[in-house]
């Protein structure tokens, strides 16, 4: 494919596609509506479907319903129709049905600042709704990763049963690079296959490393879904000796396979006793300070995650055996730093956060080098 | 104490000559649409009516001669919600008010299937108005089935839209100061194509009323008037499930018996008119938008 110019949001909506989105249901919000505005008009090219709800939480039910029915499906919104579709991202949770939000971050709280950026829901994505349940959340760093992240949320969503929250910001969104896409029929992604006969049908049983597949609607699998605790065929239950299975099982199916989940960067430098770890917009403020710090024969590493949920522990906690101090710029009062201090204690991080719209700059990095 | 049948000589008869023989269970196909996995008894309260519409909707369907494959149910939260969960059919139980939002996904994915979304009142018409509306408004070919107990059963009693002005609930202890919402009218107006009424006391009323809705190619929507005698009914001394059964009996009239009264009669009536109120044919949502993807596929810019 020829070299395009082109948004972070419009990456993504093509991500979308080419991981085999076919539903697309949400409620214009600035600085997201650019994702629902390529779709409109690119679905229908390839028989899929867009529709405008009504809200936000009628756009979270649409995408999960949708995915009931058999469609890849997505939503886009930003923090205000983020907050709206907690509840429904709970069930998608519960009932573990694939689907992906993607959340062009804006500064909040509240109405905030539409048109200004913010990593400030990097704890609504991880623990928004009620309860304790796993999620995935990504975060791209430049409009080409948007897409590759786009098709890995759908990658994941469906290996995963799970919702997937594409955890993007307003620079992200609409900046616009020169990408080179790949061929959209080389793309693929984890599709769901049930092998057993319907009346053997469990879909909630303990089964493909704690993610049995899942059978659309209406394909001769019969069975009820809820946001209810659920036994192994789908009914509600208080017993313990049900819901207490379904808890290890559906809060350790991603745990076990982070190797795959966990995506990373790692550019580590012999000797560095600093490190810089970031992520989103604050990864190209980070990637700045480091060639500022290097050019001055400082050795400085950096880890940069795109995988924000689950916590990449593992590659934190080396990191914090190989440095003595921490870096963590974003656009926060500090929310994936105190991730970090968990794992690696308080003492060896440097939060350097502003949640005023404006981007942290090198220079702030650098300053928190020193002193 | 005199034993006191709720029906009439005449009902009471043709209800009789309704029951099966016996081996009915393995005989009928009506019951074979019962989940034979699932436990019963049902978590509704003994004598509540959301039972008499879980019968009239699963005869519904079996008139129409459906495929248990291709009848999905959707439900929200609340009494009549857990309905879908009893029945053999593609069921989903789904967030409180947000049943017709998940059944818009599943019906534009699946447009072949028969999609059924499942609401009390509170969980239509309060947290789900929107979607209620909106709905209606698209033309989606869904079927809306709202029993209408007038309260929140569920959660033990609380004032509802559709709660009488001056109706006591456990959250209007002094009566209930809001007027309650016309569910038909309010169908009728965002645009439904079928919009019909009855009572729990009306069962094989509302069989017809539902098998026409689910055969209706566009939004339809059936309120089925309930009661419930554990909380409305124990709060304003309407007696126990019997009572107010028969009430329902006693305080409705026929579409047909209400058009013929004079129009002061009308303005003054205060019983439940049923009947059916809409029953129009306008393009349904799943049908225009397959249209437009053929028409830009065709390359239509």
């Amino acid at each position: 494919m020829a070299v395009k110019l082109m948004q972070g949001n419009e990456a993504i909506a093509l991500g979308a596609l080419a991981a085999g989105c076919r539903f697309y249901a949400g409620y214009p919000i600035t600085p997201s509506t650019e994702v629902a505005e390529a779709l409109s008009r690119e679905l229908p090219k390839v028989g899929g479907r867009f529709i405008q709800m009504e809200d936000e939480i009628a756009s979270m039910a649409a995408i999960i319903g949708a995915r009931v029915g058999g469609l890849k499906s997505m939503t886009a919104t930003s923090g205000p129709g983020f907050s709206l579709m907690q509840e429904n991202i709970g069930y998608a949770a519960m009932a573990e049905i694939p689907c992906v939000i993607v959340n062009v971050q804006r500064l909040g709280p509240s109405t905030g600042q539409p048109t200004a950026a913010s990593q400030g829901d990097v704890m609504q994505s991880r623990w928004g709704t009620h309860g304790d349940h796993p999620i995935i959340a990504l975060s791209p760093v430049s409009v080409r990763q948007s897409f590759d992240l786009a098709v890995k949320a759908f990658d994941f969503s469906e290996r995963f049963r799970t919702p997937v929250i594409l955890l993007t910001d307003e620079i992200i969104g609409h900046m616009r690079e020169p990408v080179e896409l790949p061929d959209f029929a080389k793309v693929g992604t984890y599709e769901q296959r049930v092998t057993d006969k319907p009346a053997d049908y469990k879909a909630f049983r303990n089964a493909a490393e704690g993610v049995p597949p899942m059978a659309a609607f209406g394909t001769g699998y019969r069975y009820h879904i809820t946001g209810l605790f659920h036994d192994e065929v789908g009914f509600p239950t208080q017993r313990l000796d049900e819901i207490d299975p379904w808890l290890e099982r559906v809060n350790t199916k991603m745990e076990n396979h982070m190797n795959e989940i966990a995506l990373f960067e790692e550019d580590y430098e012999k000797g560095a006793r600093v490190a810089v770890l970031s992520y989103g917009c604050s990864a190209r403020t980070a990637r700045h300070a480091l060639k500022l710090a290097r050019a001055q024969g400082k050795q400085v590493d950096l880890l940069t995650l795109f995988t924000i949920w689950p916590f990449p522990e593992k590659q934190v906690e080396e990191l914090g055996e190989r440095v003595e101090r921490i870096i963590v710029p974003e656009m926060n009062l500090g929310q994936l730093a105190l991730e970090v201090e968990r794992i690696v204690g308080r003492k060896k991080v440097r939060r350097v956060g502003l949640a005023n719209g404006e981007m942290v700059t090198p220079q702030m990095v650098l300053d928190a080098m020193e002193g | 104490m005199s034993q006191q049948h709720i029906l009439d000589a005449a009902t009471l008869e043709q209800h009789e000559a309704l029951i099966p023989p016996s081996g009915w269970f393995e005989q009928s196909e009506t019951l074979q649409k019962l989940r034979k996995n699932k436990k019963f008894p049902t978590i509704w309260c003994p004598g509540c009516g959301i039972g008499v519409v879980m019968g009239a909707l699963i005869r519904a369907i079996d008139h129409l001669g459906l495929k248990n494959d291709d009848v999905a149910l959707v439900a929200g939260i609340g009494c009549t919600a857990r309905m879908p969960v009893y029945m053999d059919f593609n069921t989903l139980h789904t967030t409180h008010g947000r049943a017709l939002a998940f059944a818009t996904g599943l019906k534009i994915a699946r447009p072949d299937m028969k999609v059924i979304a499942i609401m009390g009142d509170g969980d239509a018409l309060a947290i789900g108005g929107n979607h209620f509306i909106h709905a209606a408004r698209r033309n989606l070919g869904i079927t809306a089935l709202v029993v209408n107990n007038s309260i929140y059963g569920m959660t033990g009693g609380q004032y509802s839209p559709t709660t009488p002005l001056g109706g006591k609930a456990t959250t209007a202890p002094y009566g209930n100061v809001e007027p309650p919402f016309p569910v038909c009218d309010l169908a009728a107006a965002a645009g439904a194509t079928y919009v019909a009424r009855s009572t729990v006391y009306h069962a094989l009323e509302l069989d017809k009323f539902l098998a026409e809705a689910i055969a209706k190619d566009g939004f339809s929507l059936v309120e089925a008037v309930s009661y419930c005698h554990t909380t409305y009914g124990r709060l304003n001394k309407l007696g126990a499930a019997a009572d107010m059964m028969r009430a329902l009996k006693d305080n409705s009239l026929s579409k047909s018996a209400y058009d013929a009264l004079t129009p002061g009669q009308q303005a003054e009536n205060t019983k439940i008119v049923r009947g059916k109120f809409v029953d129009k044919d306008r393009p349904q949502y799943t049908a225009i938008y397959a249209n437009l993807v053929t028409r830009v596929q065709g390359g239509e810019k």
